[in-house]
């Protein structure tokens, strides 16, 4: 759990970020959105103090972050930038190796950790371990810089704008990558981006930020239903609201009892997937399928369009 | 031209500065037509082969003095508390460069006296500035995404200047040793002016005595020195900046 307590930033007398407060659940992804300049990283990186704060508190598990020297506590935080940040004089292993090192673990306990995350990643590690970043493409060097992040096995991974330099289907894939390795170590992230859609895809809780203050703090279907201030409502965009309330609902949710034609969907897939089937294909309704396959009823366009509407 | 072609051309010259150094008098058909009769063709007051390993070893000092105090000096204007010394400091070592030697040479010999010291004062003044502008270049800039990631790591300031910032500066810090080491080549040839013992005792020999193949066989060695240290650096400064991932 983080608790950040009142937390303010103040750069000669210009306040970057001003007064916030808020708890991250352990096990969740919070996504921390906003414009640029909107103190959304000067945040998170007050958080393994990357950026030393002015006024406030920050406790990670109930203890004060200014508890410990701040080399030992970023030892204990992941952390993940945009551009990766890859050593170039060193290898992928290296590379990846680089906090357990500074940590002092055994040579045999690295390179055990090191195999574990690359093949976690998809990367072959008697290919990619002893290549140089420069010889690899930009979303390999991404998936590097998040397995150097997690190397140590951190409670807390922060990431700034991780996948903000990949070109969109990487990105896709980077954020699916993402979301299963949280699952995989139950880490918290904390994840910084100023692009809407990472946020409602990969965010158990959005927090918006804006001239430094947090304006609102909660689920995304929170955001759509009641945005805080006209801010938020610009931010998700008028257009998009019923798009964004069925992105982040599962096709599951929304299934009924009943038979339907033709190819069918997961369960969970997003309704905004089922939408987009269903005009696509021009059909009324559509099977669901469980992830193992079996037969789970139908969901329908009117379904799905009623789950879109403004909620009263 | 093909790509093997300068490196043969290297390897010649190579055999060649050998050739000549280890037994010049093989070579003295080739410079009799450059002096009167009955004049040597051939310095004949001391060995070739010692002067130039002496012109070797003086040069060798002083840049490695120069590179380490260049390098220290730049490493601690880089640190938040130096700071503040980093205009000091760049324009100590630019008075360095622009003192001439010869004036360093004529006011440090009633300090030291005559012979080496009062060279390898000049060569290591001389030497200083292409050392540190290019440590504090590579050292200013380098990639911030880099220094940005060493510190979420968790490194400490001196894990990050040993394992980070030393290793990616290295190929600019080699290239400023590079023009540096080319530099006092030529420059330590003025050190015989005050009885240091270098090649420039050949040049001198052959001013005084009007002999062409004197002043010759001297500037050549130490162009031919010039010209293959400067390659082999450069050689070395490629291989260290492919391994970072630089070139």
């Amino acid at each position: 759990m983080i608790e950040i307590d009142a937390i303010t930033k103040r750069y000669d007398g210009v306040t970057v970020v001003d007064n916030v407060s808020m708890v991250i659940e352990p096990r969740t992804v919070t996504v921390v959105v906003g414009t640029s300049g909107s103190g959304k990283t000067t945040l998170i990186r007050m958080i393994n103090r990357l950026v030393e704060a002015t006024e406030g508190a920050i406790r990670l598990d109930g203890e004060d972050n200014r508890s410990m020297p701040g080399y030992e506590l970023r030892r204990r935080i992941g952390y993940a930038i945009q551009g990766h940040g890859l050593f170039p004089h060193r290898t992928v292993a290296q590379n990846i190796a680089t906090v357990p090192g500074l940590l002092g673990w055994e040579r045999s306990r690295i390179d055990a950790k090191v195999e574990e995350l690359l093949t976690l990643f998809q990367l072959e590690p008697k290919t990619f371990g002893p290549r140089y970043p420069h010889e690899l493409s930009g979303g390999q060097q991404q998936r590097v810089g998040v397995a150097r992040a997690l190397a140590a096995e951190p409670n807390v991974l922060l990431m700034d704008e991780p996948f903000g330099a990949l070109d969109p289907i990487i990105r896709a894939k980077a954020q699916e990558d993402l979301l299963a390795i949280q699952k995989h170590f139950g880490t918290t992230i904390v994840l910084v981006t100023h692009d809407m859609n990472e946020a409602f895809h990969l965010a158990d809780k959005i927090a918006v930020m804006d001239k430094g203050k947090v304006v609102q703090y909660g689920p995304p279907a929170e955001l759509v239903r009641a945005p805080a201030t006209p801010f938020v409502e610009t931010l998700i965009g008028d257009a998009e609201r019923p798009f964004r309330l069925l992105s982040i609902a599962r096709t599951g949710a929304a299934a009924e009892p009943g038979e339907a034609e033709g190819e069918p969907i997961r369960e969970d897939r997003s309704q905004q997937e089922a939408l987009a089937d269903l005009i696509w294909s021009g059909r009324d309704a559509l099977p669901v399928i469980s992830m193992s396959g079996s037969p789970m009823g139908r969901v329908t366009l009117d379904a799905i369009l009623k789950r879109a509407a403004r909620p009263r | 031209m093909r790509a093997w072609v300068p490196t043969i051309l290297r390897g010649f010259l190579l055999l060649l500065l050998i050739a000549f150094l280890v037994s010049p008098g093989s070579f003295e058909p080739l410079l009799k037509p450059l002096v009167q009769p009955n004049a040597p063709a051939i310095y004949n007051q001391g060995s070739l082969l010692s002067l130039t390993l002496l012109h070797l070893r003086t040069v060798f000092i002083a840049t490695l003095a120069a590179t380490i105090i260049a390098v220290l000096l730049a490493i601690l204007v880089t640190r938040p508390f130096g700071a503040e010394f980093l205009a000091l400091s760049r324009s100590l070592v630019n008075i360095g460069q622009t003192f001439p030697p010869v004036a360093v040479l004529a006011l440090a010999v009633p300090a030291v006296g005559f012979g080496e010291k009062p060279t390898l004062i000049a060569l290591f003044l001389y030497g200083l500035l292409p050392i540190f502008e290019n440590t504090l270049t590579a050292l200013t800039n380098l990639p911030r995404s880099v220094m940005e990631a060493a510190r979420g790591s968790g490194m400490t300031p001196v894990q990050r200047l040993i394992q980070v910032e030393l290793p990616l500066s290295l190929p600019v810090v080699v290239a400023g040793i590079r023009l540096s080491v080319v530099i006092s080549l030529a420059t330590a040839t003025i050190g015989s002016t005050v009885a240091a013992k270098t090649l420039g005792e050949v040049i001198i020999a052959g001013l005084q005595s009007n002999n062409l193949a004197f002043v010759l066989q001297g500037g050549l060695i130490v162009g031919a020195l010039a010209v293959l240290i400067y390659d082999g650096l450069s050689a070395v400064e490629a291989m260290i900046a492919r391994r970072t991932g630089a070139a």
